[in-house]
């Protein structure tokens, strides 16, 4: 089993959801990201989700978007996202890499894979790679045992809710609401219609993102899900801190708040 | 690259030209890509819908279009013999109109109430503001800040035509921005809204609708070619953006190997600086808005920043058939600087008494330039796929035309 699917079965034995993190790498500089990361992991954060800078993170909303092109300014490069890999999967957890495909094309797909096994990662979620254009990146991530997480959402047909989770490892990611990444007041009804949909054709752990801000709204999506999925809210700690050190007080209140929250979902 | 899952019935990929194109996109959008792909193959073979569209463009486009034999501009070309198409007759100003109409009518088959739209020099946002005020639909156009001050006049017409503008800011505030920004609002409003995308490149069906919506400018002009000059040219010119009017002008002469096909990319102040939008002199086989295709990017896979004096071609990317086009050696493209583009532009109007865009001036230098390679026994068909009227600001301040202290509107944003 992947590191993923492991603490995934931990988890549900323990009979809650699981806290997934979402933030880029180089915001607010690189070495902040790799401490912010370890930080959360401290916290109480399951599985980190490394986010890769692109220039044009077009499933993204205003928050991760300007976190992209700071780090992008003070000069993130690709191979900054294995030393964040190394560095979570030493605190203990695993690490996937969230990434748009342009990055990992460019670099080379299998080269790509080699490289994240290398540094202890788990696994990519592709939000720009559906299955269909896949395969080349699920034959190398067979070879070095990482995970292909792929999106599913409230558009999804019945026929790509099965196509689509039959080509996930790890778990399915259920995006919860149709749009863009970014903190949402209310977690919306689609999100439990869509793991209900989703549990119906495949028996992977389904995590749900996009939008989940508090505890309160961890444990609401806690009680149908298998995994809670935090990314602009974790990611506006930092943003909206005076200094680093502030941000990481306010990065590990929340990820504490949200671990308690994936606790009471049941 | 070469994984396609799905396949049509003799066994070729769907969605693909050679290696290019594919879809690159959200699983949240793909059931409105089955949705459009659907309805736009059913309307392929629907009388209905191309009788509908065909009226249109005979009562409302102004088609077909002239071709225009420009003896006087030719004179700079080596003597060649050079026939302009004149798209730029157009209804609304440019070759954009006739991919919008087949799109707005679609939209209305499959339900949808409101069409959202990029544009870079406001072409294609004023096309689909006057298709939305035509066919009673809500518009919301998406325009980098760069582009809504150097095509200010295109900008106040959207608005005249009732549709919403909606200035993009972030990254490099052009195009490339324009279209995440119209993205992310269709992740969000794919229930209710169809995405218009103005060129030949995106997700799988775009790139091959768009072209075969675009795809009466050559057959027109292929038939008037052979009818004022009883042959086929000897080269196709046009300038490329995105790619539509090239493609539309190019297709139904791909199978006359006979004629060469010329796209004219820009080459800003030079490919050998960073200032250029040339993907095929600097580019490389990647993924942007949806497709594999040729991008301007750096070895981290980011994409470049683009540069033209050209608003339409300032863009980092290009549809995937010209892509396609290019390896297979059936098309050449060649980089055009903005200092040929602009010399080009002006002796077209003092010349012949017609203002082209910036973008299409492109394809004059172009024409210019192969004119003088081959000679006077050449004939050269070139697209004239817009019109000048909203780069007389830039064209002014080029020229040095305006009197000290006069100021055009729009200009004060510079
Ligand atoms: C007149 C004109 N020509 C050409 C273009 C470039 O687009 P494409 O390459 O899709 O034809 C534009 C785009 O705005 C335009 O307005």
């Amino acid at each position: 089993m992947s590191g993923v699917g492991a603490v995934l079965a931990k988890t549900k034995a323990q009979g809650r959801a699981a806290l997934v993190g979402y933030l880029p790498v180089g915001f607010p500089d690189v070495q902040s990201s790799i401490d912010a990361m370890v930080a959360m992991v401290e916290s109480g954060v399951d599985i980190v989700e490394i986010g890769v800078p692109y220039t044009d993170p077009l499933m993204d909303g205003p928050v991760i978007a300007h976190a992209a092109d700071v780090a992008l300014q003070n000069g993130t490069r690709l191979s900054d996202v294995f030393t964040a890999v190394r560095a979570v999967a030493d605190a203990g957890a695993p690490a996937l890499v969230m990434t748009y495909w342009n990055p990992v094309l460019r670099y080379g797909v299998e080269r790509f894979a080699d490289d994240l096994a290398k540094a202890g990662g788990a696994g990519l979620i592709t939000p720009d790679l559906i299955p269909d254009e896949a395969a080349e990146w699920m034959a190398a991530a067979e070879r070095n045992c990482l995970d292909h997480v792929f999106l599913v959402a409230p558009s999804s047909t019945p026929a790509r809710l099965r196509s689509t989770t039959s080509a996930c490892s790890g778990f399915v990611y259920a995006a919860s609401s149709m749009g863009v990444t970014g903190v949402r007041r209310t977690v919306g009804d689609a999100a439990q219609v869509l793991v209900t949909r989703t549990r119906l054709v495949s028996d992977l752990p389904i995590c749900v993102g996009l939008g989940v801000s508090t505890g309160a709204q961890a444990a609401q999506v806690a009680g149908f899900a298998d995994g809670v999925i935090v990314g602009s809210a974790l990611v506006r700690c930092l943003s909206d801190a005076g200094t680093r050190g502030e941000g990481l007080t306010a990065l590990r209140k929340l990820s504490v708040d949200l671990a308690a929250g994936v606790r009471n979902g049941r | 690259m070469n994984n396609q899952s799905r396949t049509d019935a003799a066994g070729a990929p769907v969605g693909r030209f050679g290696a290019y194109g594919g879809r690159y996109v959200p699983e949240a959008l793909m059931a409105a890509l089955e949705q459009l792909d659907e309805a736009r193959l059913k309307a392929k073979v629907d009388p209905a819908f191309q009788g509908e569209l065909e009226r249109l463009h005979r009562t409302y486009t102004g088609r077909p279009s002239i071709i225009t034999e420009v003896a006087q501009f030719a004179e700079h070309a080596g003597g060649a013999r050079i026939l302009l198409k004149r798209e730029d007759l157009n209804h609304t100003g440019s070759h954009k109109l006739n991919n919008v109409l087949g799109q707005a009518l679609l939209t209305k088959r499959m339900g949808k109430t409101r069409i959202i739209a990029e544009t870079g020099a406001g072409q294609h946002g004023v096309a689909s503001a006057t298709a939305a005020a035509l066919m009673g639909l809500e518009c919301v156009v998406y325009m980098g800040t760069k582009d809504t001050q150097r095509q200010a006049l295109n900008v106040a017409r959207m608005r005249l035509l009732g549709a919403e503008v909606i200035p993009v800011s972030h990254g490099s505030a052009t195009l490339k921005d324009a279209i995440n920004e119209a993205m992310r609002d269709w992740v969000t409003n794919v229930e209710t809204t169809h995405y218009v995308l103005g060129t030949v490149t995106g997700p799988h069906p775009f790139p091959e609708m768009v072209r075969d919506f675009q795809r009466i400018i050559g057959v027109e002009a292929r038939a008037q070619v052979l009818d004022l000059v009883g042959r086929l040219p000897d080269v196709v010119c046009a300038c490329v953006g995105g790619g539509s009017n090239a493609m539309g002008i190019f297709h139904r002469f791909i199978d006359d190997q006979s004629v060469r096909l010329i796209g004219l990319e820009a080459g800003g102040e030079g490919v050998d600086t960073d200032q250029h939008a040339a993907r095929f002199s600097t580019g490389f086989p990647g993924v942007l808005h949806g497709a594999f295709t040729y991008v301007l990017q750096d070895e981290d896979g980011q994409t470049l920043q683009s540069h033209s004096i050209s608003a339409g071609l300032d863009y980092p990317s290009v549809g995937p058939e010209h892509s396609f086009l290019r390896d297979t050696g059936r098309a050449e493209y060649r980089p055009i600087t903005d200092i040929q583009a602009m010399d080009a532009f002006s002796l077209l109007c003092r010349t012949e008494g017609i203002i082209p865009a910036i973008e299409s001036a492109h394809a004059l230098a172009g024409a210019l330039e192969i004119g003088r390679e081959l000679g006077p026994s050449a004939v050269i068909l070139v697209n004239l796929s817009g019109r000048g009227d909203k780069d007389v600001d830039t064209a002014a301040r080029w020229f040095g035309l305006l009197d000290e202290g006069s100021q055009l509107d729009g200009l004060e944003h510079q």
